[in-house]
């Protein structure tokens, strides 16, 4: 079970409380995270990478253990806490005000 | 007892408000999709509890809402807008060009016949259309051929705001777009004719400029289609032949600067507009909220002044923010970027706000219920 944190207004567009659970056969990477995510909860499909390019959209960050992994490749394994859930794999928005 | 639902999309959520044929007491539901900019909510005209909204963020991107209980309860549906094959580069801000990027929806407009058929007009502009409910959209990419490469976005971004269904004729539609100019079809979306003859714009010193322009609404009554009123940049015009050429019809207005016009429900000659100072500074002349109505199709126009804030008043009327009823009376309501609604039960002899501090006011649309 993986543990995913994703901003305010996206938890409130997907319906759910602060955590959300995943599971994934395979390697657990920022790729195959977002993939579930979108899967289980498809109004998010957009809303955190672009549906065609799977770009990360500008105003949104991602965090692991303490560590930014928004730059790191969404194909490079992620680290064990999170794959265990001892950690969760943090969505963030932006610190942009508004 | 037939009422009116006026749909308010703001600058951090949406909310319906609604009223019997009195329009006198006023129950008010939101903020629905609370701190997301809804740039636009719309009714079926064949099910007025079929509702479409835009949702977005620029954190998020863009979301597609719909509600099947006249906004109760709603459902995300499709937000995937690609653009149909390259989309290409318009002109920039600074005359290069720019790659077309798709930003959101602007507008909502669902089909005159079919509840489950929407248009969508979007930023970078191109017009979208559904066939099942909002889940999927297709471009018609006709729109971009009529000289894309020549649009360039004004202040609010290269967006398209306007949509207009002929009701005589499935096959013509017009649309608008800042700063592009508008457009026609007369085969269902497929070419693309830019109607602007007529226009001129102090942004593009050249003659004849046949794209580019920044027109801002366009409005039409439904038993009149070929008869097109126009708020530009700077100008209020009138066409008389669909667009194919216009005339001024600014008269003795104030400022003939503004972001939206409006058409009486049963007098098709009785236009509104909401005279805005500029450039820049973008509120009422003298801190005075008035909205001018012609009885005479423009040229002519008279303040309407009762009830509105006559001092110290320094908001703006956004393009998609003036909508009539059609109730015996005609109803007129629009709202303002300070958060008010005002609705006139009178065609705008007399006005009450509905609402005073909700955030600033992005759009306004009015459904007329049996």
């Amino acid at each position: 079970m993986i543990r995913v944190v994703i901003p305010h207004h996206l938890r409130t567009l997907a319906g759910v409380s602060q955590e959300v659970e995943i599971y994934i056969d395979g390697l657990v990477t920022q790729g195959a995270i977002l993939d579930a995510l979108e899967s289980k909860y498809p109004m998010l499909r957009g809303t955190i990478r672009d549906q065609i390019t799977k770009e990360r959209r500008p105003f949104i960050r991602f965090f692991a253990c303490g560590e930014d992994m928004s730059l790191e490749s969404p194909d490079i394994p992620l680290p064990s806490a999170v794959v265990i859930g001892a950690e969760p794999f943090r969505i963030v928005g932006a610190m942009a005000g508004g | 007892m037939s009422g009116v639902r006026v749909l308010v999309g703001t600058h951090k959520g949406a909310f319906i408000l609604t009223s019997d044929e009195r329009r006198k007491d006023w129950q008010v539901s939101g903020p629905h999709f609370a701190g997301w900019e809804v740039y636009h909510m719309h009714g079926s005209p064949v099910d007025p509890n079929r509702l479409y909204a835009s949702q977005s963020t620029g954190w998020f991107g863009q979301v597609i809402q719909r509600s099947n209980d006249g906004g109760q309860t709603w459902e995300p549906v499709g937000n995937k807008f690609a653009y149909d094959g390259v989309p290409g580069t318009h002109l920039w801000y600074d005359g290069t060009q720019h790659p077309w990027e798709f930003k959101r929806v602007w507008r909502l407009e669902p089909s005159l016949t079919d509840p489950d058929t929407v248009y969508a007009g979007v930023e970078d502009a191109a017009l979208f259309r559904s066939t099942d409910g909002g889940q999927n959209w297709q471009e018609l990419p006709g729109l971009r051929e009529a000289k894309g490469h020549l649009w360039q976005p004004g202040a609010g971004g290269m967006c398209l705001h306007t949509i207009i269904q002929d009701p005589s004729n499935a096959q013509r539609i017009y649309v608008a777009i800042s700063a592009a100019g508008a457009f026609r079809t007369d085969n269902g979306g497929q070419t693309w004719l830019p109607i602007n003859q007529g226009l001129n714009s102090g942004e593009i010193p050249v003659t004849g400029a046949e794209v580019g322009h920044c027109v801002h609404n366009i409005a039409m009554h439904p038993s009149r289609p070929n008869v097109l009123f126009m708020q530009k940049h700077w100008d209020v015009m009138r066409s008389d032949n669909s667009g194919d050429s216009w005339n001024e019809v600014s008269g003795n207005l104030p400022s003939d600067f503004g972001f939206p016009i409006a058409v009486h429900a049963h007098e098709p000659n009785t236009i509104y507009v909401v005279p805005i100072k500029s450039d820049s500074e973008h509120f009422p002349p003298d801190g005075k909220l008035r909205v001018y109505r012609s009885r005479t199709g423009g040229n002519e126009w008279e303040a309407l002044t009762k009830g509105l804030p006559q001092s110290d008043c320094y908001v703006n009327i956004l393009r998609s923010a003036l909508a009539v009823d059609s109730l015996d009376s005609c109803g007129i309501y629009f709202g303002t970027t300070g958060g008010q609604v005002y609705a006139s039960s009178d065609s705008g002899g007399s006005w009450m706000p509905i609402v005073s501090n909700l955030p600033a006011v992005l759009s306004v649309e009015v459904q007329t219920l049996p």
